[in-house]
């Protein structure tokens, strides 16, 4: 813990502080930190925001201009405070110094250390060292599966890309996909074989587990139970089959922490049976999101959100764009990219659903009472919505309760959405079912003694169970428990036997996507430790025990028959990835009348809500530290959780965040919530466009036994959910308590300061104007030529790109493919604290209107390739220069760690290695890196290189070739990843290469232009749009009069 | 405690004020120039142990195996590729499939525990040299690996180093060769060689040397 006294608090001693230059203030401005530290009202912020024109914002304190914020921003990197953990004092400092200076020229001279060269016995065939190779593959998760291609440089797989043949991914991936890769190399995950503590072999765990089932199948099974994960595993779901049609007596559960099983009851209810929903957002001119975070998250979101930013594409020739609506009870990166949202707290949400469908002459629509403003929205969105009948969606998220979801039904079908732009299919899922009841039978069925064998594949109850089924306590009624998991996690520690999981990237298996298409999924290296698969342990069940992996999906799908055209099939759809025409036949339904009531109950008090985290989930990834230090889709918040709140909450409740100094941190005012007699303290977050009296818990935090890098971060919001109060709990008692916590949010780190970073219109105003973005003189563009130096031609190839603000969706997957793509260190909580990050690009959140009601931007800035670049003047070095093709060349061998070129960037997008940040010796770290890029060491600067690897491989294919390279060859890491394609690359003098014809676009503008840095990268502005039927907080503004 | 130096060193003395200058420029060269450029920095010339007693001259110029047989992706790949011990087996399986010279391939054969050979032309780690598009503009393999076919065990010729590399990104018409000629170990460059390569560097389409020489070229 950092005290509140940012600088003073800090372990320095008096001889590390002579060593800091230039020397600080420090004592001046913890006072004035102190002095300033009461936040601005919410009045004071609204005087401000109406007396200047439209303006964007970060934080609420950038907002306020508060004297912190000023303080924060004149300072680049922030902490200057010393990191020096050995006692140097100042006269060994000075010792050391002379000694380096002496000797420095002949650091550079050293002999390379004996390297060897360790060829094949027999080469395979198609390894050709120096290439890399790609495999398809799928991802299965969360009831379905998003099919990747994997790229493997000699036998390693380094990176994940998607697979463009697979529906839910269309080549497209998400942040989850991509951190695969460090799970799969994570060295904290479980290695052997465990009995009772005790390393055992595969086989002993089949000698005994064989004498088990024999005895289970004399009693047909019974006390057998199976607790498992959502599976859409054909062939796993035929073993469990056949083992459950061999003893009958036997169980089988399902858990999944963050799956809602709303939808599964609300499908009973409408069909009378189990039904899959699907989407067609490509077709959809009008979206009504109810709590439903479509982009981000599931499986599908990647397909989803592509969908969706299809119709958002806008041109000079646009005569439409599509509209979407988002209500929600929380914040959500869907409801940023709203053209209307509207918070509503979760125990008002379900009257706003009925005065919607009421609107929509709904049968059975709830007619209760709502606030004027809700109803105004709702009468809007109807009036909208039957505008596009057969062309609307309504998309339910599925932690809503099951009336909002029946209510969906009903107004899909009464728009004739259903045949149109939403489809209903059988499920994908094996057996899908009820998994909060089927859990909570489970428990009762421990707690009564009635279970005596417990086999849970891949789930982690102990930790993700809900509190009131005391989950670790049944447990130990269960004599004979096999925990089958990545990690020896908590559940782990109360099983008797634990066998790990071979990661999907080790395992052969099958996997349904949601439209059912099938994929198999192919190991790209062999298990790295003794890891086994669901099929190889279920498998033990069944007459053959020591079946492999291979063979058991093979046969599922061969039917054990051999010969040519079968091994070709085969082979097929192991090469594809995707088994054609496999996709499960679309039926148009009609639900039954809804009768369904509304089930939360208005309480005093607050309003919880309960969501899996952005980045972490449910927990799973607790340990994958790229996801833990990738800043959270808008709250930004890194390493932690928080109680999510609105800045009116935060007043009520006498809350403050207070931004510190040492690296624009934010200590904040923990707080004590206590729901149903369950309580935990959790620090707050103030977050613009939160629903007030409501607070947000995000899952997945407070793990104990998660491996080196998760456990104990944050706290665990389970502690306060139970399973009636899954994902919305009423009446919550929320206390401020005399702590303070520091949060690593990084949402004013980099910051330039507003300077018309972010620039958006309506659109109605762009349809007026469709030079929107080159309104304000101020920020116009000087003349090329406006220089010192003269003019370069680019005779060969001029790389650019162009970032449509209109499509992104602020997913953050551009940066943890970066991250993965260019060996980019995780620096920890501590560092981030001073602004230390490493992402080479980082996606900026902007408000502009009311605190209460903003509109949200995201913008990506990688490095902008300037082509007159303040930061090459400054190197003292050259380890920074201009390549004749315009990209910013950082050459780390050069790089001496002046850090000028930082200072002298105005886009704040260098990245300094102020540690030794790499892990240099973990073994397996060492296979996950890409080795096509340089491993940076302490004391070094580094940046976005547009994927200068790519590049170069591409250009010496072509140049082998004698041809130019074609657009679209050359496919960077955040590119390819980027699942609404709004990151486009290519060679600016091809005029009709895609970012050509982009640049030439009216949309298009350079950030901070007016410095005249010509860069590279440049952005086309974001156009929304709103239904002016809906009012807005009132915010007088100029540019913004339509909100009245 | 008596004097250190006898009352001859005077001299000795004088003369090294007298000849300071003479002295700091020695210095400056050796510890700049000299060191760094002598071989034994930059490992030229130096023989080094290997497993196995492996002679270029004996399979390259009394055998006249093609350099390819077995640096198999010298002509695709950044790397041009280590022969695994089959490629050693598929001849000596027959050929000296006694001899206790060639006990340690016969061993990584029999027991598939690879040859550890000893690198010779090791490249810093931030360097990114590609073969392929070497070959693929004519530059020959003698050019940087000097006369394969005479080294009974394999030395390095070239410093490796970076100003050696820029000799011909700067200027690639003083040492490319017609593609035919590539892997022609006794090829000697035509009196008329600037011409030569001119002509060859438009014919292969080479690019300029701004490109050849910006940093991104080779390090990333």
């Amino acid at each position: 813990m950092i005290s509140e006294h940012p600088i003073e608090g800090l372990e320095i001693s008096m001889n590390d502080l002579m060593l800091q230059l230039p020397v600080l203030d420090t004592v001046a401005e913890s006072k004035k930190a102190e002095a300033s530290s009461n936040p601005l009202t919410s009045d004071e912020i609204r005087r401000k925001l109406s007396t200047s024109g439209r303006q964007y914002w970060r934080s609420i304190e950038e907002l306020a201009d508060s004297e912190e914020f000023d303080a924060f921003v004149r300072r680049e990197y922030p902490s200057q405070t010393s990191v020096l953990i050995d006692p140097v004092n100042r006269r060994s400092f000075l010792k050391l110094m002379g000694a380096s200076l002496g000797l420095a020229g002949l650091a550079a001279c050293t002999v390379q250390p004996k390297e060897e060269v360790i060829p094949y016995i027999k080469q395979p065939e198609e390894i050709v060292p120096g290439k890399a190779l790609y495999f398809a593959t799928a991802m299965p998760r969360m009831g379905g599966a998003v099919g990747l291609l994997v790229r493997s440089n000699e036998g390693r797989p380094t990176k994940i890309e998607g697979n463009p043949d697979h529906p839910a991914s269309l080549g497209a991936t998400d942040i989850f996909a991509q951190a695969e890769i460090l799970q799969l190399y994570d060295p904290d995950r479980s290695q052997t074989i465990n009995h009772l503590g005790d390393i055992r072999s595969w086989g002993d765990f089949i000698t005994e587990i064989t004498g088990r089932v024999s005895g289970l199948k004399s009693k047909k099974g019974a006390g057998l139970r199976f607790l498992t994960e959502s599976i859409t595993s054909p062939s796993l779901a035929a073993m469990m089959k056949g083992i459950l049609d061999d003893m009958p007596e036997a169980k089988w559960h399902q858990w999944e922490p963050a799956r809602g099983n709303s939808p599964f009851i609300a499908s009973q209810a409408a069909f009378g049976a189990q039904v899959n929903s699907l989407y067609r957002f490509d077709k959809a001119d009008r979206v009504l999101a109810l709590d439903s975070d479509f982009m981000m998250g599931s499986d599908t979101s990647v397909r989803y959100a592509r969908d969706w930013s299809q119709r958002r594409k806008v041109s000079s020739s646009s005569t439409d764009m599509s509209r979407l609506y988002v209500a929600e009870t929380t914040i959500s990166s869907t409801g940023a990219n709203a053209d209307n949202r509207i918070a509503i707290r979760p125990s008002e949400f379900e009257p706003f659903v009925g005065a919607v469908a009421a609107a929509l002459g709904v049968a059975g629509a709830n007619g209760q009472a709502v606030s004027p403003k809700q109803q105004e929205f709702a009468n809007a969105v109807a009036k909208d919505l039957a505008s596009a009948k057969g062309r609307s969606i309504i998309i339910t998220g599925e932690w809503q309760t099951p009336y909002v979801h029946a209510m969906a039904h009903a107004m899909n079908a009464a728009l004739g959405n259903v045949g149109n732009t939403v489809f209903y299919s059988d499920p994908v899922e094996a057996q899908p079912m009820d998994q909060v009841a089927s859990l909570v039978d489970l428990a009762l069925d421990m707690q009564k003694n009635e279970v005596d064998t417990l086999i849970i594949l891949g789930s982690n109850p102990v930790y993700s169970a809900p509190a009131d089924l005391d989950f670790a306590a049944a447990l130990k009624n269960v004599p004979y428990i096999v925990h089958y998991g990545l990690y020896h996690d908590e559940t782990a520690k109360y099983a008797h036997w634990h066998i790990p999981e071979a990661h999907f990237l080790e395992s052969w298996g099958d996997a349904r996507a949601h439209d059912g298409t099938v994929s198999i999924i192919q190991p790209l290296i062999a298990p790295l430790y003794e890891g086994k698969t669901a099929h190889e342990v279920l498998t033990t069940f069944t007459k053959n025990p020591s079946l492999q992996g291979y063979e058991i999906v093979k046969n599922y799908w061969t039917g054990g028959a051999k010969g040519g055209d079968v091994d070709r099939t085969w082979r097929r759809a192991v090469h594809d990835g995707v088994l054609a025409n496999t996709q499960i036949a679309t039926k148009t339904l009609a639900p039954a009348a809804a009768n369904a009531q509304p089930s939360i109950t208005p309480a005093n008090g607050f309003d919880i809500v309960f969501r899996p985290d952005p980045t972490i989930y449910d927990g799973r990834y607790a340990n994958i530290g790229w996801l833990q230090e990738l800043p959270k889709p808008i709250t930004t918040l890194t390493w932690d959780n928080a109680a999510l709140v609105s800045k009116a909450t935060a007043e009520k409740l006498q809350l403050h965040a207070t931004l510190q100094l040492t690296g624009g941190e934010y200590e904040t005012d923990v707080v004590h919530i206590e729901v149903d007699g369950r309580a935990v303290n959790a620090p707050v977050w103030i977050v613009p466009g939160h629903p007030d009296d409501t607070i947000t818990l995000y899952l997945g935090y407070g793990r104990t036994n998660a491996g080196r890098v998760g456990n104990e971060l944050g706290f665990n919001a389970g502690r306060v959910r139970s399973s009636k109060n899954m994902w919305f709990a009423t009446g919550a008692k929320v206390r401020k308590t005399p702590k303070t916590y520091p949060l690593a949010g990084t949402q004013i780190h980099f910051t330039m300061e507003g300077r018309g970073a972010v620039r958006s219109a309506t659109f109605e105003e762009y349809k007026k104007n469709l030079d929107f973005v080159h309104e304000k003189k101020d920020e116009e563009e000087p003349s090329k030529d406006n220089s010192l130096f003269p003019r370069y031609e680019y005779k060969g190839y001029a790389w650019g790109m162009t970032i449509d603000l209109n499509s992104c969706i602020g997913c953050n997957a551009c940066m943890i493919a970066c991250v993965a793509e260019n060996n980019i260190p995780v620096v920890g909580k501590e560092q981030v604290l001073r602004s230390r990050e490493m992402h080479w690009i980082r996606v900026d959140r902007y408000y502009t209107g009311a605190a209460e009601d903003p509109d949200t931007y995201f913008q990506p800035v990688p490095c902008q390739q300037c082509e007159r670049a303040p930061c090459e003047l400054v190197c003292p070095v050259d380890a920074t220069s201009h390549s004749a093709e315009g990209l910013n060349d950082m050459t780390y061998n050069r790089c001496v760690g002046t850090r000028y070129c930082s200072n002298n960037c105005p886009y704040k997008v260098r990245r300094f290695n102020f540690l030794l940040y790499q892990d240099w010796t973990t073994p397996t770290y060492k296979m996950m890196r890409n080795p096509e890029v340089t491993v940076r060491s302490r004391g070094v600067m580094e940046k976005c290189t547009y994927c200068v690897q790519r590049i170069q491989n591409a250009k010496i294919d072509s140049e082998k070739e004698n041809r130019r390279v074609r657009d679209g060859e050359i496919v960077t890491a955040c590119e390819a990843v980027c699942p609404t394609d709004a990151i486009v690359f290519g060679d600016i003098n091809d005029p009709m290469s895609r970012v050509a014809r982009l640049k030439s676009d009216t949309r298009n503008y350079a950030l901070l232009g007016d410095l005249n840095t010509q860069p590279r990268t440049t952005y086309l502005g974001a156009v929304r749009n709103p239904n002016p039927e809906i009012s807005r907080i009132h915010v007088k503004q100029q540019g913004w009069e339509q909100s009245s | 405690m008596g004097q250190i130096f006898h009352r001859s060193a005077n001299p000795i003395a004088r003369a090294s004020i007298l000849f300071s200058g003479a002295i700091a420029v020695v210095a400056v060269y050796a510890i700049f120039i000299g060191i760094p450029r002598s071989s034994y920095w930059n490992q030229t010339d130096i023989i080094k142990t290997q497993p196995v007693q492996f002679s270029h001259k004996h399979h390259v110029g009394d055998d006249g195996i093609d350099c390819r047989y077995c640096h198999t992706s010298v002509e695709t790949s950044s790397s041009a590729g280590m022969p695994p011990t089959k490629t050693c087996m598929n001849c000596h399986s027959q050929l000296w499939a006694t001899t206790t010279y060639l006990e340690p391939v016969r061993n990584s054969w029999k027991t598939g525990i690879p040859i550890k050979w000893t690198r010779i032309h090791d490249l810093p780690d931030y360097v990114y040299f590609n073969h392929s598009i070497h070959i693929n503009k004519g530059v020959g393999c003698a050019t940087c690996h000097g006369r394969v076919d005479q080294m009974p065990l394999i030395t390095q010729v070239a410093s490796l180093q970076m100003e050696w590399c820029l000799d011909c990104h700067r200027a690639p018409e003083k040492y490319i060769r017609p593609r035919s000629q590539v892997f022609n170990m006794a090829y000697a460059p035509p009196e008329k060689q600037i011409e030569l390569g001119l002509q060859l560097k438009k014919d292969y389409h080479v690019l300029g040397s701004d490109v050849l020489t910006s940093c991104s070229t080779c390090h990333r």
